[in-house]
C-alpha cells in the first residue's frame, strides 16, 4: 500500500482518475454486451476490466504531451489518455467516425490527437515503435516521455529483448510498464518465463528497475510511475512490473479463465475500483455525492457513446482504399 | 549541371549526404553505419560530418532497427535505416510488413511513416544459401510499402533521394555487385527520379526484356549480342517493384508483342510471375509468344563456384530465352 | 448427379451461334444422343444432342441468347447414372468440343492435303496453334487461321505469319461476322417509313466473304456455250423408271462433268493461301443452294468425280432439302474445293459468279434454252446452255481456264462419258 502523503494529485484530479476507471469498466461491460449481441464483430476483443488501476495510474503520471503506446488490450489505455469514448465505441462498431475510421477495430485504437499511438496486435511489435517515438523526443530534445505498456507474454519474444536493449544503449526516454496479468493467453507466467519476476529483466539491459507494484492499487501504480517517468525524462529507460488481473480472460475466445474461480474471486475482492473508492472515502469523508455523480456520468457517457456509434455511418468503398499510402 | 563518373556506392552516399544536409529530420541508423563507415562504405565520413546523434550505430537487432525506424517516422523524423543485407531483413519481416506497411492504414491515416530501409541485395562470391537472396518480390507483395532497386549509379542517386523525400515507407535494395560499378551521376542536389517510374535502358522493337537491379546488366549484354544477329531488344528497367510501371511495360509490349523477364531471384511466385500475369491479363490480344522468364534455378545457392554459377542467370541464358520465342 | 450440357464445337470455325429453341421441357426425360435444342450458326441450324441420359432439370439459356462454344446450356439429372455410351459424363462435360451431331472432322481436308498449312488439333481453338495476337489479327481481317502456315516455335502461327498471309488490300476490309462492313461515314437513315433490322449472321458472313473475294482476288471471266441436246436426251433415258428421289437433274450432270474435268486441271481444284498453293487430291464440289428465307449455302458433294451420276443425284437431293429446311450440318458445307452456281432454274441466260475464297474458280451455269443455231449453213433449233467460269488470276491463266471449259463442254456434249 502506498502512502497517501506522497501523492501530488488534487481531489479533483483523483475524482477524475476514479471517473476514468469507472468509465473503462462500464465501457468494457458494454463492449461485452454488444459483442454478445453481435453488434461488435470480429473474433478479437480483449477487455481491460480488472486492470484499470494500472492503466489510469500510470497514465496519470504523464504530461499531456507525453506518449503512450500499447498492445491489443488497448481500450482502457485509450480512455485513460483522454480519447473520446464516442469515437472509441464507434471504432468498436466498425464505423467511419471511429478513431481509426472503422479500419482498426478493437485491437487498433489510436488517437494521435492525445498522443495515444495505438494498440498493436502482434505481441511485442509495438515495443521498437515505442523506442522510435522515444528516439524522436531525444533527437529533438523536446522533453517528452513514452509510456509503453507491455503484456507479460511479450517479455518472451525477441522484440522485447531488442527494443529494451536498444532503449538502454541509446538512453531513450521510455518507461516500459509490464502489465503482468499472470497469463499469456492461457499460459501462466511461471510456465512461460525462467525468471517470473519480470521486472528483473531490467538488470540484463543495465536499465533502471522500478520493481514490482500492486497493479490493482491506483495510488501504488501512480506513485512508482511518477518516479519512473521522471527518471526516463532525465536519464533513460525505466522498467516497472505491475501485478494485475483480467476479469474477462485473454479475449473473447478464452474458454478456460472462468475455471480459475477462486483466483478470480480473490482478485475481485481487491478490485481496483473498490480500492480506489475506499481510499477516496478515507481521504475525503464528504465525497459520496461526487462518487455517485461519477457513476451516473459514466453511465450517461457510455449510453451516449453507443448511440453515437450506432447512428454513425459505416466506412465506404473510398475508405477501403484510402490511406494505404500517404 | 555537371555530371561525375562515380561508382554506385558514391552515388548513394551523395544522395544520403545531400538529403541529410537538406533536412535536419533525416538521419541514418543501422549496423556499422558509424565508426565502420557502413559495411559497403556508403556512410563513409558521416560520423565525422554529422555526429553520433544523426549517425546511429545499432546493435545487431533487425526487429528493433526497423521497428524503431517506424516509430521515429510516425513521430515525425525521417529515418534512413540500414540492414546490412536483405538476408537479415527476414528477421524484421513483421516490423516491415505488419508495422511499417500497415500502420498508416490501420489507424486510417492518423500519421505517416516516412522511413527508408536500405539493404544490400543479391548473390555473389560464394556467399552461400543464407546470404545470397534477392527476395524483393516477397516484400513487394504488400500494399503500404514501396520497393526500389536501382541498376545504375545515376538511378541510385535519384531514386534514393525520392525515397527519402517521400512520405511512405520504402524498402530500398542495393545490388552488392553493382556498388563498385561506375556511371555518370548528376551533381544536382535536387536530382530526384520519381517513385514508380521505370526506364527504357535500350530501345528496340522485336522483344521487350523486363528486369531490375542486376538483371538489367545481363539484359543489356544479351541485347548487344542479339543486335549482332539482327534482333532488336527493348530493355526496360522497372526500377521500382512497387509501384510498378505497368504502362511502360504495356506500351513496349504492344510494340514488340514478346517479352522475356529477367530476374536474379527465384522463379516461383516471382517478379517474372507478376509481369507475366499482368501481361496475359491486360495484353492478351497483343501476345505473339509465351512470356519467358529467366530466373535463378529453384534451389538454394551452394558454395562451390562451378555449381553456384550454374544456378544463376546470365546474359547467355537471356539470349537463349529470347531466341526461344522469336 | 446433375451433369451440365455445354455448347459443343460444331465445325472447326464456329465460335458461337444464336439459341433458337428447346425441344424438351424441364422435367422431361432425355436419352443420350437425343436432340434437346436447336442453335442457329453461321449457315445452318444445328441440333444439340444431350450427351447424357436423365431428366432435364434446368435450362440455362433461352431463345435469342448468343451461345458460345463451351457455354453451359442445360443441366441433366442423371438419376440412373445413364450416360452416353461413348464417354463418361465427366469426360463429356469436360471436353466440350466433342460435337454430338457434327463429329469432328477426323483428318481434316486441309490437314490431309500436301503442303497443308497446319495439322489440326481438336484441343486447340480453331484446331491450330496460334498466338493470341495472331488470332486477333486473323479475326479482324477475316482470315481462316487453318489456312495459315505457322513458322513460330512448334509451328505456332504468329503475327508475321498472318500479316504475310494477308495481302495489304485485305487490311482495309473490316471483316468480322459481328461487325458487318458498313461505311462509317454513312449515317443510318431513319424516320417515318424506315425500319432498321439487324443484318443476320448469314448475311454478315456472305457480305464479309464476297467483299474479301472481290477486293483480294483478281477475277477473270470466260464464257462458253454448250450443246445440251445429247445430255437432255440421256437424262430422259436414265430417269425413265427411276423413282422421283433418284431422278437425275441437269445440274447433277454439270456437277459430275465439272468434277471429271477438274481431274485434268488441278490448278482450278486448288486453294490459294498467299505463298502457298494447297492442292487437293480429291474433288469436292460446292453447290450453291438458295434458301427460302433468303441467303444461300454451298452444300458439298464430296468426291463428286468418283460418285455415279445416280448416287450424286440422290445425295444432292437430300442435301438440298436439308439446306432448305435449315437442317444442314456443318460438315455438309465445309471443304469444297470448287464451286458450281446454277441459276438456270431462274431462266438466267448467263452470269458471272464471285469466287468463294480461298477457292480458285467458280462455275456459273445459265438456263438450257432452245435457240436458233446455224448448222451446215442452215438455221435450226438447237438446245444450248451458257457456262461462265470465274478464275483467280493468281492461280491460273486464261488459256488454262479456256481449256477447262472446253473439256467440260466436250463431256456434256458426249454425256455417255459421264456414266463411265
Amino acid at each position: 500500500m502506498s502512502e497517501l502523503t506522497k501523492t501530488t494529485l488534487t481531489r479533483a484530479e483523483l475524482v477524475e482518475a476514479y471517473h476514468q476507471m469507472v468509465l473503462i469498466r462500464r465501457f468494457e461491460e458494454k463492449c461485452k454486451e454488444l459483442y454478445n449481441a453481435r453488434k461488435i464483430g470480429g473474433v478479437y476483443m480483449h477487455l481491460y476490466s480488472g486492470q484499470e488501476a494500472t492503466g489510469v495510474g500510470a497514465v496519470k503520471a504523464l504530461k499531456p504531451t507525453d506518449h503512450v503506446i500499447t498492445s491489443y488490450r488497448d481500450h482502457g489505455i485509450a480512455i485513460a489518455k483522454g480519447s473520446d469514448v464516442k469515437r472509441l465505441m464507434a471504432e468498436m462498431l466498425g464505423k467511419r467516425t471511429g478513431v481509426s475510421g472503422g479500419k482498426g477495430g478493437s485491437m487498433h485504437l489510436a488517437d494521435v490527437s492525445v498522443r495515444m499511438w495505438g494498440g498493436y496486435a502482434i505481441v511485442g511489435g509495438h515495443l521498437p515503435l515505442a523506442a522510435g517515438i522515444a528516439l524522436k523526443s531525444k533527437y529533438s530534445n523536446d522533453g517528452d516521455v513514452v509510456l509503453c505498456f507491455v503484456g507479460d507474454g511479450a517479455t518472451n519474444n525477441g522484440y522485447f529483448h531488442e527494443a529494451l536493449n536498444l532503449s538502454a544503449v541509446w538512453d531513450l526516454p521510455v518507461v516500459w510498464l509490464i502489465e503482468n496479468n499472470l497469463y499469456g493467453m492461457g499460459t501462466p507466467v511461471e510456465v512461460a518465463s525462467g525468471q517470473p519476476e519480470l521486472h528483473k529483466r531490467a538488470i540484463a539491459y543495465g536499465m533502471q528497475d522500478f520493481g514490482r507494484v500492486d497493479g490493482m492499487d491506483f495510488f501504488a501504480v501512480y506513485e512508482v510511475a511518477q518516479q519512473a517517468v521522471e527518471y526516463a525524462r532525465t536519464t533513460g529507460p525505466a522498467l516497472i512490473e505491475a501485478i494485475t488481473y483480467r476479469y474477462e480472460g485473454h479475449g473473447v475466445s478464452d474458454r478456460i479463465y472462468m475455471k480459475r474461480v477462486e483466483e478470480m474471486r480473490a482478485y475481485q475482492q481487491r478490485d481496483p475500483l473498490l480500492i480506489m473508492e475506499k481510499k477516496l472515502r478515507e481521504l475525503f469523508p464528504d465525497i459520496a455525492p461526487e462518487l455517485a455523480q461519477v457513476e451516473s456520468a459514466a453511465a450517461a457517457a457510455i449510453e451516449e457513446a453507443v448511440r453515437f456509434a450506432e447512428e454513425s455511418p459505416v466506412p465506404t468503398a473510398e475508405d477501403l482504399v484510402r490511406n494505404v499510402y500517404a | 549541371m555537371a555530371e561525375r563518373n562515380i561508382p554506385m556506392r558514391e552515388a548513394l552516399r551523395a544522395a544520403l549526404r545531400e538529403e541529410m544536409i537538406r533536412d535536419e529530420r533525416v538521419f541514418v541508423m543501422g549496423q556499422e553505419v558509424g565508426a565502420w563507415e557502413g559495411t559497403h562504405k556508403v556512410t563513409r565520413g558521416f560520423l565525422d560530418e554529422f555526429g553520433a546523434r544523426r549517425v546511429r550505430d545499432t546493435p545487431i537487432s533487425e526487429m528493433a532497427i526497423v521497428g524503431a525506424a517506424v516509430g521515429a517516422a510516425m513521430a515525425g523524423l525521417r529515418p534512413v535505416a540500414e540492414i546490412m543485407t536483405i538476408n537479415f531483413a527476414f528477421l524484421a519481416f513483421d516490423a516491415l510488413i505488419n508495422h511499417a506497411a500497415k500502420a498508416r492504414y490501420m489507424f486510417d491515416g492518423q500519421f505517416k511513416v516516412p522511413m527508408v530501409l536500405r539493404a544490400a541485395t543479391g548473390w555473389g562470391n560464394q556467399a552461400t544459401a543464407t546470404h545470397s537472396h534477392t527476395p524483393e518480390p516477397i516484400f513487394a507483395h504488400f500494399p503500404g510499402l514501396y520497393l526500389g532497386c536501382p541498376s545504375t549509379p545515376a538511378d541510385a542517386k535519384g531514386m534514393l533521394k525520392a525515397a527519402i523525400r517521400d512520405d511512405n515507407p520504402v524498402l530500398f535494395t542495393e545490388v552488392i555487385a553493382l556498388y563498385p560499378k561506375p556511371g555518370l551521376v548528376p551533381d544536382d542536389p535536387d536530382f530526384v527520379l520519381p517513385i514508380g517510374k521505370g526506364d527504357i535502358k535500350r530501345a528496340g522493337k522485336d522483344v521487350t526484356i523486363v528486369s531490375y537491379g542486376r538483371g538489367v546488366e545481363w539484359s543489356l549484354e544479351a541485347a548487344e549480342i542479339l543486335a549482332r544477329e539482327g534482333v532488336s531488344c527493348e530493355v526496360i528497367d522497372v526500377r521500382w517493384l512497387r509501384p510498378l510501371d505497368l504502362p511502360l511495360i504495356f506500351e513496349s509490349f504492344k510494340k514488340t508483342n514478346r517479352c522475356v523477364v529477367v530476374e536474379e531471384s527465384l522463379p516461383f511466385y516471382s517478379f517474372g510471375s507478376e509481369i507475366a500475369a499482368q501481361l496475359q491479363e491486360h495484353m492478351f490480344d497483343y501476345m505473339d509468344a509465351p512470356i519467358k522468364r529467366v530466373s535463378a534455378m529453384d534451389v538454394p545457392l551452394p558454395y562451390a563456384k562451378e555449381i553456384e554459377l550454374m544456378a544463376l542467370p546470365d546474359a547467355h541464358k537471356v539470349v537463349a530465352a529470347v531466341k526461344e520465342i522469336l | 448427379m446433375a451433369e451440365v450440357v455445354k455448347m459443343p464445337m460444331l465445325g472447326a470455325t464456329m465460335r458461337e451461334g444464336t439459341f433458337i429453341n428447346w425441344m424438351k421441357d424441364v422435367g422431361q426425360r432425355v436419352q443420350a444422343g437425343e436432340v434437346i435444342a436447336e442453335v442457329e450458326a453461321d449457315k445452318a441450324t444445328i441440333e444439340i444432342e444431350s450427351p447424357f441420359s436423365g431428366v432435364l432439370v434446368e435450362k440455362l439459356v433461352s431463345a435469342g441468347d448468343v451461345v458460345s462454344v463451351g457455354m453451359p446450356l442445360a443441366r441433366i439429372e442423371t438419376t440412373n447414372g445413364g450416360t452416353s455410351p461413348a464417354a463418361s459424363p465427366a469426360a463429356v462435360a469436360e471436353s466440350a468440343p466433342i460435337a454430338p451431331t457434327a463429329k469432328p472432322e477426323p483428318a481434316s481436308a486441309l490437314a490431309a492435303a500436301p503442303g497443308a498449312p497446319a495439322q489440326l488439333d481438336p484441343h486447340l481453338p480453331d484446331g491450330v496453334r496460334a498466338s493470341p495476337l495472331a488470332r486477333r489479327i486473323a479475326r479482324e481481317r477475316g482470315i481462316d487461321l487453318r489456312a495459315v502456315r505457322g513458322t513460330g516455335p512448334g509451328g505456332r502461327i504468329t503475327k508475321s505469319d498472318v500479316e504475310r498471309f494477308a495481302p495489304a488490300a485485305v487490311r482495309q476490309v473490316a471483316e468480322a461476322p459481328s461487325a458487318p462492313p458498313r461505311a462509317p461515314e454513312r449515317a443510318l437513315p431513319s424516320g417515318e417509313g424506315i425500319v432498321h433490322e439487324p443484318v443476320s449472321r448469314m448475311r454478315q458472313r456472305i457480305a464479309a466473304r464476297t467483299v474479301e473475294s472481290k477486293t483480294t482476288i483478281p477475277h477473270f471471266y470466260l464464257t462458253s456455250e454448250v450443246d445440251m441436246a445429247a445430255a437432255l436426251s440421256l437424262r430422259k433415258q436414265i430417269n425413265e423408271g427411276l423413282p422421283d428421289d433418284e431422278k437425275v437433274t441437269v445440274n447433277d450432270m454439270i456437277v459430275k462433268a465439272a468434277a471429271l474435268a477438274l481431274r485434268k486441271f488441278p490448278n482450278l481444284n486448288s486453294h490459294f493461301y498467299g505463298d502457298t498453293l494447297v492442292r487437293y487430291q480429291y474433288i469436292n464440289i460446292g453447290i450453291a443452294v438458295a434458301l427460302p428465307g433468303g441467303g444461300l449455302v454451298n452444300v458439298v458433294a464430296r468426291n463428286a468425280d468418283q460418285l455415279s451420276i445416280s448416287q450424286l443425284a440422290k445425295r444432292n437431293k437430300v442435301m438440298f432439302a436439308n439446306a432448305r429446311e435449315g437442317k444442314i450440318k456443318p460438315e455438309d458445307i465445309e471443304g469444297a474445293t470448287f464451286t458450281v452456281s446454277n441459276l438456270g432454274a431462274y431462266d438466267v441466260e448467263h452470269f458471272q459468279a464471285i469466287i468463294s475464297p480461298p477457292e480458285a474458280a467458280i462455275l456459273a451455269v445459265g438456263a438450257v434454252k432452245q435457240v436458233p443455231v446455224v448448222v451446215d449453213g442452215e438455221i435450226r433449233i438447237g438446245t444450248r446452255m451458257k457456262l461462265s467460269l470465274s478464275v483467280d488470276h493468281r492461280v491460273s491463266d486464261g488459256a488454262e481456264g479456256a481449256s477447262f471449259l472446253k473439256a467440260l463442254r466436250e463431256l456434256l456434249e458426249n454425256p455417255m462419258r459421264l456414266l463411265v
